[in-house]
């Protein structure tokens, strides 16, 4: 099957004062209708950055270097500005961290969704409404009637989550990029959103690209996953996979630092100290020219230091890492 | 080491809060029953966590304990005195041993001030220390936290966000308190640095025999950092136990509910949620209704469930639980959960 989205060698920079510093470098991965891709790291990664690119919105200064974004065979990277507008909110849509800062105050939640349906089906006005209501019941809020009349400051938290699924779904787009859709959510309610997202995938096909720095969430909801570290992708593979034998040092590292819950017989142990990452991401324009992961590498050795930033390489069936020593055990 | 923690044993009931109630007047009628009874005892050494959704209360707590917003009723009870009746210099003396830690450090920094300024203006404000011998605590505070002394004359946007809380933890340490308050303070970082900090956290109860009280909704992390877990429904305590009783036996259908939510997604997890996980949300904290507030959202509430309020019993050492259909409904099956 020919992936929704192909995203092949991307790299995008930022225009600095000493000339542009790569912010992404060679970044590729694809997803196919109906599955989701997770995209993991720290904050700096290049996790957002991604998303932005796909969507057309890397904000000033920020620019496509090289590479091609597909969406259905076709490279929107090199779109004109009114082709993006086109397929922004129809084929392509978002839903970001924080429900509130996304939506509009001033307009009710119903004229929001309904906004969408008008501009990309032409549909008159009662008839976006009636297709709003339609989405905000699928997104299975309670007394949909009447919640399409109020405005966003009136709903939870989680309610304006849903409204943001509703918006974005509403033209049942080809493919779905998630930032962060539950940080700001409760874990009974991010439980809910999850469910809620895999469900409206499965009747509409949709493509989802997830960008989380939750693996709970990775596990949850990705059929694949991409581990970013300081603008790279560093390993990639189906999520099993990856969770159950991560290769590269930093996705063992992520894995390692989350305090993860023991329950039933299992409490009865008592905690050790969490393994951590020491050190940061190198902040952009100090990125070195060998592996960036070296200096907080506890596998580093002469080669690591020595040769530059390995490639991104298969490791195995539908896996692939950039390490010099990757791990071969299983976690 | 000059802590005031040496002065007593580990272990010693250290903070005690008592019936605290923190109720808001509502714009046109009504009360938000923010923090509604809420007692319990922070022991020396110890770690208490407080877990809940949010409009559970469990920040307002904080917020009551440490008199950033005024109680409504009850007692907090710090070496012998109750703080909520402190005043004027009384008050600055109880503040010193007990600071806080909130979850964003940027917006808890004021940015015109370096970093050396803000840790030492506790010790100027509640010590009454000079400037020049305020600075003179800064390196081993700074040390203590695992910033370089030179980090003393930076200010806060140029530190990294994991840098900026080890600077508000140095900060809440430099009166050395018996006890650190942490509103989700480690909420907003990535894990790799939220791993930093919570060993950095556990290194300093260690070295100075200190307390917290950790407030988070991360049922990981309080599992990884406290002895003891309180879980907050709707500005009251619905259940409360040591930390291995709480993970290795729950009992209340809410507790339930936030642990299924939080297993890792296999077939086990898909059979707890099923059951156990609560769908929706809470309802208002404004005049919240009789009987059991969680009965509303509660898959096994009776009748009586909504008529009466259940009282916080003890089923257990140290387990209280706010239940009236307590031992009637099977448990989940953690063991198996965890086995997946």
């Amino acid at each position: 099957m020919a992936p929704v989205l192909a995203v092949e060698d991307l790299t995008v920079t930022l225009t600095q004062p000493g000339g542009p510093v790569p912010v992404l470098e060679r970044l590729s991965f694809s997803v196919e209708a109906g599955r989701t891709i997770a995209l993991v790291g720290e904050s700096g990664c290049g996790k957002s950055m991604t998303a932005l690119a796909i969507m057309g919105l890397l904000p000033e200064g920020f620019a496509r270097a090289d590479g091609r974004i597909r969406l259905a065979g076709e490279d929107i990277a090199a779109a004109r500005p009114a082709r993006l507008r086109a397929l922004r909110g129809s084929a392509l849509s978002m839903i970001f961290q924080e429900p509130m800062t996304a939506l509009n105050p001033v307009y009710t939640v119903g004229d929001q969704i309904a906004e969408a349906l008008r501009l990309h089906q032409r549909l008159g006005r009662r008839a976006a409404l009636e297709r709003a209501l339609a989405m905000l019941r699928a997104v299975q809020i309670p007394a949909a009637e009447r919640r399409l009349h109020a405005y966003p400051h009136e709903l939870s938290g989680g309610m304006r989550q849903r409204v943001m699924i509703a918006m974005a779904l509403a033209c049942r787009p080809k493919l779905l990029i998630a930032d962060e859709p539950t940080t700001a959510l409760d874990v009974t309610v991010q439980a809910q959103v999850f469910d809620l997202l895999k469900v409206l995938q499965d009747e509409m096909g949709t493509a989802i690209v997830l960008i989380t720095h939750d693996l709970g969430a990775v596990a949850d909801i990705a059929d694949s996953v991409a581990v970013l570290y300081a603008g790279s992708c560093i390993e990639q593979g189906d999520t099993q996979s990856v969770m159950r034998a991560p290769q590269h040092p930093y996705t063992r590292g992520l894995m390692a630092c989350t305090p993860h819950l023991r329950l039933g017989a299992a409490a009865d142990a008592g905690s050790e100290s969490l393994r951590e990452i020491p050190g940061l991401v190198p902040p952009l324009g100090r990125r070195p020219a060998i592996c960036a992961f070296a200096d907080r590498c506890g596998r580093a050795d002469a080669t690591c230091l020595d040769k530059p930033q390995p490639a991104l390489a298969e490791s195995g069936p539908a896996r692939a890492v950039a390490c010099w020593h990757p791990e071969t055990r299983a976690a | 080491m000059t802590s005031n923690a040496a002065s007593a044993p580990t272990g010693a009931d250290l903070l005690q809060v008592n019936d605290l109630k923190v109720h808001f007047p509502v714009p046109g009628g009504g009360r938000v029953h923010a923090v509604d009874g809420v007692s319990f005892v922070v022991r020396r050494g110890a770690s208490f966590g407080i877990v809940g959704e949010s409009g559970s209360g469990k920040s307002t707590t904080a917020q009551g304990i440490m008199r950033l917003v005024p109680a409504t009723a009850g007692q907090v009870v710090l070496r012998g005195a109750d703080i909520l009746g402190l005043r004027g210099d009384k008050l600055r003396q109880a503040r010193r041993h007990i600071q806080m830690v909130f979850q964003d450090p940027f917006a808890s920094l004021d940015p015109r001030r370096c970093a050396g300024d803000l840790v030492a203006e506790p010790l100027r404000l509640l010590e009454g220390l000079s400037r020049r011998q305020a600075a003179a605590r800064l390196d081993a505070l700074f040390a203590a936290v695992g910033l370089p002394a030179e980090a003393r004359s930076l200010f806060p946007h140029q530190f990294s966000g994991g840098q900026r809380q080890r600077l508000c933890i140095a900060r809440a340490l430099a009166t050395e308190p018996d006890i650190i308050v942490c509103d989700e303070a480690v909420s907003a970082l990535d894990v790799a640095i939220q791993a930093q900090i919570l060993n950095l956290l556990a290194k300093l109860q260690a070295e100075r025999g200190l307390a917290y009280i950790f407030i988070s909704h991360d049922l990981g992390v309080v599992q990884h950092l406290c002895d003891e877990v309180a879980v907050m429904y709707l500005g009251r305590i619905v259940e409360q136990a040591p930390t291995r009783t709480f993970f290795s036996a729950p009992r209340h259908p809410y507790s339930w509910s936030l642990i299924s939510a939080a297993v890792p997604a296999g077939p086990a997890r898909d059979a707890l949620k099923a059951r156990y996980l609560v769908r929706g949300e809470p309802p208002s904290p404004i005049d919240p209704p009789a009987g059991c507030r969680f009965a509303g959202r509660c898959p096994f509430a009776i009748e009586r469930c909504r008529a009466e309020d259940p009282a916080l019993l003890a089923t257990g050492p140290g387990h209280y639980v706010a239940c009236h259909r307590i031992g009637e409904i099977a448990a989940p099956d953690f063991d198996r959960a965890q086995a997946a």
